[in-house]
């Protein structure tokens, strides 16, 4: 067998074009997904017109509330490009240099102040969007609504914020600033004390009896009110999100960005090295003269899988070392995710001997684990729940019956403890080992020798 | 190296129909036929890389030498690299002082750092016949040897291969070339359709043929030959 895999290596160095290809390629395709995975979109560009007047803020009876932050909050989620007039925000929208124009009009805070008057306007902000992509039309109707949301949050916060304290002034009394001044608020509960102090100086009769439901009345509003307060504060957000993780924690981003890069790595070099190997031995017409005593299937084929985990494993762990660059790789747990790596390359090299086994052309095998691997390594990366029930059912059943899933999983698992347990992706690995090389042999039986 | 009522199907088509010869060491047999005859299929069943539906096939010791129409190494390695891998597979004792005697043999000693691919298609061949010849088979099985070569280079092969006959090797060869196999064979299996339909000498075809169509008989081998053949329904 030694002999074999020295003759492939000494074939594969023969062919450096071909070498320099099976390397660099999947090891770029591998870095582009792992940072587009690793990478969360893009902030999109939004221009934006604030046309309200710098010292306006929102009042509430009368007093100026502190800012809510509103610009500040929405330029957290979008990049805002400052615009100075319609004109321009128009101009940036219909030349696609931003996505979206949000003007905030002049009159926007007096409306808001003007909710809690007896003529209530209505506030609007104005949205401008570029209709003429679909795809970005709803992108920016999902973005802007939600950073709508926020700011209507915001403010709702805090007017909530301060429509309590003036409940509680009521309830407990204190000072209200007006017009400059201070006013003393005597507060519910101090004249209910008041009130029960003087009861038994007046005399029993109607007069005592009607102080006595008043003395009662600022005893219970005091401690009703005192409810209102929390109540007035959730009304701003009413549902809160308690998140709470179910079915195992999953590995950090980047952890998982460099498990998808080593295994789309790992699975185009041994898939492509080992099938083309397997079909360079019958388009070399080598495979007869090699089975008829020399060397037996089991260990051509052995030989094909040990040469693809070798070259997988050696390409695979340089890619690694050089994505240490852009992100740190937890080397204390090496021996884990090098397993994975040698039993997941193992896998990977034993179905591309199958696909190997059923071609005699290397060209033809080539493109054969290309049109395999590709679109199982992608529909490997569909998350549960990205699409419906049934079609995710039968997604699970072919990224099951290929090894790129499982070992995706375990080299998940060997980078990160929170990536799950190693031991389910390594047992089915070792069970798509042993069919895909049932697979082989019956392929090289019913195939080669014709 | 004897055969006993080789059979083999693909299918529908019968490709062998109870096929049975003998060669003894040293013989030279020509195995003839049109396309389709089943050469091929005969050889490669002698050489074990398919196995018959019916029949049997006996060996005597020492190896069967096994050499494909097309040529069987990798383009990608040098010459010395080729007959290197296949002296270590073969388990020779010495595969460098092998793979000398293989150089000497074909006459390639001074190309064998060249990659196959570059070689002509008769060098190739002759590398092809030397892996053949490697671990020194006491039966060397020829399939179409001479294909693809120039006349000089065919002369030379078939020198070679007379030289191995000489020595005691038994050598079976398929050939569509009726002169070559008269001139080089001691003995020939027709074989038409899957049936052997001739087994002896060029002179005794000549003189079955005779009694048939005298004139086809004393004008040059292949003509006789495809009398014999259309006499016979092919």
């Amino acid at each position: 067998m030694r002999w074999l895999l020295l003759k492939d290596l000494q074939i594969l160095r023969r062919s450096p074009l071909q070498a320099a290809l099976l390397v660099v390629y999947p090891v770029l395709i591998a870095i582009l997904v792992g940072l587009a995975v690793s990478r969360g979109p893009e902030k999109p560009r939004v221009a934006f017109l604030n046309e309200v007047p710098e010292n306006s803020r929102i009042s509430l009876s009368g007093k100026r509330l502190p800012s809510a932050n509103v610009q500040e909050r929405i330029c957290e989620k979008v990049e805002c490009v400052q615009v100075h007039s319609r004109e321009e925000a128009v101009a940036k929208v219909e030349s696609g240099d931003v996505l979206a124009a949000l003007v905030l009009p002049e009159d926007l805070i007096n409306k808001i102040n003007s909710l809690s008057t007896l003529s209530p306007g209505t506030p609007k902000v104005e949205v401008l969007v570029n209709e003429s992509d679909p795809l970005k039309a709803g992108q920016v109707d999902d973005k802007i609504s939600a950073l709508l949301a926020q700011a209507n949050l915001a403010i709702a916060k805090r007017i909530a914020v301060e429509g309590s304290k003036y409940l509680n002034l009521v309830i407990r009394g204190g000072e209200l600033p007006v017009l400059g001044s201070q006013i003393h608020i005597l507060g519910l509960e101090a004249s209910a004390h008041i009130l029960e102090a003087i009861e038994p100086a007046v005399p029993r009769g109607p007069l005592r009896v009607a102080l006595s439901q008043v003395t009662e009345f600022a005893n219970q509003a005091g401690q009703n009110l005192d409810i209102a307060g929390p109540l007035i504060k959730r009304l701003a957000q009413p549902i809160e999100v308690h998140k709470v993780a179910v079915g195992g924690s999953s590995p950090p981003l980047e952890t998982f960005a460099i498990a998808v890069a080593a295994t789309l790595t790992l699975a185009f070099v041994t898939v492509l090295l080992v099938a083309g190997s397997l079909a360079l031995e019958r388009e070399e017409n080598a495979y007869p003269r090699l089975t008829r005593g020399l060397v037996s299937c089991e260990a051509l084929l052995g030989e094909k899988v040990l040469l693809g985990t070798v070259v997988g494993l050696v390409v695979t762990i340089l890619m690694m070392a050089g994505l240490t660059i852009f992100t740190p790789i937890e080397w204390s747990r090496f021996g884990l995710w090098l397993a994975a790596i040698v039993v997941g390359g193992a896998a990977l090299a034993t179905a591309g001997a199958a696909l190997g086994a059923v071609a005699r052309e290397v060209r033809a095998v080539s493109l054969l684990a290309f049109m395999v691997t590709l679109p199982v390594a992608f529909l490997s990366l569909v998350p549960a729940g990205a699409v419906g029930k049934g079609l995710f059912d039968v997604i699970k059943v072919i990224t099951a019956l290929f090894p790129f899933k499982p070992a995706l999983e375990a080299i998940t698992a060997g980078l990160d403890p929170s990536g799950g347990a190693l031991g389910g992706p390594l047992l089915h690995l070792a069970i798509l080992i042993v069919a895909y090389a049932i697979l082989a042999r019956v392929g090289l039986r019913r195939f080669a020798r014709v | 190296m004897r055969a006993r009522g080789l059979n083999k199907r693909f299918g529908e088509r019968q490709a062998l129909k109870d096929v049975g010869f003998e060669a003894a060491a040293g013989e030279l047999v020509a195995v003839i036929g049109p396309n389709g005859a089943g050469k091929t299929t005969l050889l490669s069943i002698l050489a074990g890389i398919q196995a018959a539906d019916g029949g049997e096939v006996e060996t005597g010791a020492g190896a069967v030498g096994w050499v494909p129409q097309q040529a069987a190494l990798y383009r990608r390695l040098t010459v010395e690299e080729n007959l290197l891998l296949f002296a270590r597979l073969e388990k020779l004792p010495d595969p460098r002082a092998s793979v000398e005697e293989m150089l000497a043999l074909t006459g390639l000693g001074e190309r064998r750092g060249e990659i196959v691919a570059r070689l002509s298609g008769g060098n190739q061949q002759r590398i092809n016949i030397a892996i053949g010849l490697m671990a020194r088979p006491s039966v060397l099985l020829l399939d179409e040897p001479s294909v693809g070569l120039d006349p000089r280079q065919r002369a030379r092969l078939w020198e070679f291969v007379s030289g191995l006959a000489g020595r005691g090797t038994t050598v079976i060869f398929s050939t569509h070339d009726i002169q070559e196999a008269e001139r080089y064979g001691n003995r020939m299996l027709v074989l038409a359709d899957g049936e052997a339909l001739f087994d002896g000498s060029a002179e005794e075809l000549r003189e079955a043929v005779r009694g048939e169509a005298a004139e086809a008989a004393d004008r040059d081998f292949e003509t006789a030959f495809v009398a014999y053949l259309h006499h016979r329904g092919h």
